[in-house]
């Protein structure tokens, strides 16, 4: 079947998506847009965290035709247009947040919906924001260290 | 596989009178995971997010209808007040992606043991909107359930709500893992007091091949209550009488060993959260009470 969403800001195309197949799949795999990643297929780690309509879901758990008309935000929507990295992502750069990877394109959109939602969150609300999320090599304590940063860095800026 | 795409709700029953094998997706939680790992190859995939009703919730004078697909997110942020217990159950679902996507109707679809909603509806008391071309039938939550992973809809019915009696006192939901988010129970309990009906119900997960009620457990702590006179004194539950409630609820249970727990583990564990969640709705029922008894007379 065909399906047709818009990916940050764009409208995309696939043809010849198997009606069972993920959103994740046509992400990666038929829309150029490898991203967000593909670690358990079932929910349990938010390494393909992306936003459906604005609200942050696994796309591995998404049925392709459901994304049919919506709006898909991925971690590639992040940095603006010049390729210029957006404050959660300097944040996660700057605090070291990241080691080898995997599980950051997911953690970015997570981060970046809870700032545009709380721009002061408590670390109680950062932990929960995050809680499905899994990362095997950081320890979190960096991750969190760059979500406390840029959300000081987003008030000092208004 | 073939893709079905219902814009309306009688689209959507329509397609399931026509095709019974139909596979409704809702949040896909559950069912992308079984696609995704090729134990499940629907011949047809019946998408429900078009069909906006079954996001709404309505509340009325005594009764919540929640839509069935209204995310488990949504329970917790907006029906906190009218479904205490479904709202501190849906909290304890997974992790935010997952509470944004899930909700009540893939949970009921899906009839697990382990289903965090069911200890909450068996406790609140409510029903399920059954619904076909043939007609509407109100399923009692107490007869939905019919074995592990069994429940009593029919090949061509779609759930379109649960109607829930509105909290008239407090409720408690308990689960016991091994961390916060993202964790199958081990073994839930859900406890509601109905102060209007002086009665209390209770619900159970994860120790029974079905979710169910602990309704010895309930008929004795019912009447002790009223024996006592507590829901007029206000007094505390005697802590004889929060021990047998405890132990009768443990012996509702009808639990397995398995990779998550022992059975023994599970009847203690269910003990110790029903004493637990007696005592806090019961402490919240005599506060509210002895507020209400402090009021200067008018
Ligand atoms: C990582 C992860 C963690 C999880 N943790 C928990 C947890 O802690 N607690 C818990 O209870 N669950 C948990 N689940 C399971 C799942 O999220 C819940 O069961 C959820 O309620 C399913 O809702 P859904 O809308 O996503 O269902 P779907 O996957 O869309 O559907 C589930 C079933 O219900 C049927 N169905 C859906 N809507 C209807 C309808 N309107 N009428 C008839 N049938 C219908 C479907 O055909 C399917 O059989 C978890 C899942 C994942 C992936
Ligand atoms: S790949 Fe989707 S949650 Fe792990
Ligand atoms: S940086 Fe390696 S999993 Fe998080």
């Amino acid at each position: 079947m065909r399906v047709t969403f818009t990916v940050n800001g764009r409208r995309q195309e696939a043809d010849d998506v198997w009606e069972g197949e993920s959103l994740l799949y046509v992400l990666r795999e038929r829309m150029g847009l490898p991203g967000s990643k593909n670690a358990c297929e079932q929910g349990e780690c938010g390494s393909c965290t992306v936003r459906l309509d604005g609200v942050p879901v696994c796309s591995c758990l998404v049925a392709a035709g459901q994304a049919e008309g919506r709006e898909v935000v991925t971690v590639e929507g992040l940095a603006g247009e010049d390729g210029r990295l957006s404050t959660v992502q300097q944040a996660f750069v700057d605090a070291g947040a990241v080691q080898c990877g995997f599980c950051t394109p997911g953690l970015l959109v997570a981060a970046d919906e809870l700032l545009e939602r709380n721009p002061e969150p408590t670390d109680g609300d950062i932990r929960e924001a995050l809680s499905g999320n899994l990362c095997r090599c950081t320890g979190y304590e960096k991750i969190l260290d760059a979500v406390r940063l840029a959300a000081a860095r987003t008030g000092e800026a208004v | 596989m073939d893709f079905l795409r219902p814009a309306t709700w009688q689209e959507a029953l329509a397609a399931k009178a026509e095709h019974p094998s139909a596979v409704p997706i809702a949040g896909g939680t559950d069912v992308m995971v079984e696609i995704n790992f090729d134990h499940r190859r629907p011949e047809y995939l019946m998408d429900l997010n078009r069909v906006a009703e079954l996001q709404e919730w309505e509340v009325g004078e005594d009764t919540v209808t929640l839509g069935a697909s209204v995310p488990y997110s949504r329970i917790m942020e907006s029906l906190r007040a009218e479904l205490p217990g479904l709202a501190l159950a849906a909290h304890t679902v997974a992790s935010p992606q997952i509470r944004n996507r899930g909700g009540v109707g893939g949970n009921l679809g899906t009839a697990s043991p382990a289903g965090d909603a069911h200890p909450a509806l068996l406790a609140g008391g409510g029903e399920v909107e059954a619904v076909s071309v043939r007609g509407t039938r109100m399923i009692p939550i107490d007869d939905f359930y019919l074995g592990v992973k069994r429940n009593a809809l029919a090949p061509d019915e779609l759930i379109r709500a649960v109607r829930l009696k509105k909290a008239t006192g407090p409720q408690q939901f308990s689960k016991v893992g091994t961390r916060n988010a993202m964790v199958i129970a081990v073994c839930a309990f859900g406890i509601a007091l109905h102060p209007d009906t002086r009665t209390v119900r209770t619900g159970i997960g994860s120790a029974a091949p079905t979710p169910i009620r602990a309704t010895t457990a309930e008929e004795f702590l019912t009447a002790a209550l009223e024996e006592g006179g507590f829901w007029d004194n206000g007094k505390a539950v005697p802590p004889a009488v929060a021990r047998q409630f405890a132990d009768l609820v443990a012996g509702a249970a009808n639990p397995i060993d398995d990779v998550r727990g022992t059975a023994s583990y599970r009847r203690h564990a269910l003990a110790v959260m029903a004493r637990r969640t007696l005592g806090w709705t019961w402490e919240q029922y005599r506060g509210k009470q002895q507020d209400e008894r402090n009021q200067p007379c008018a």
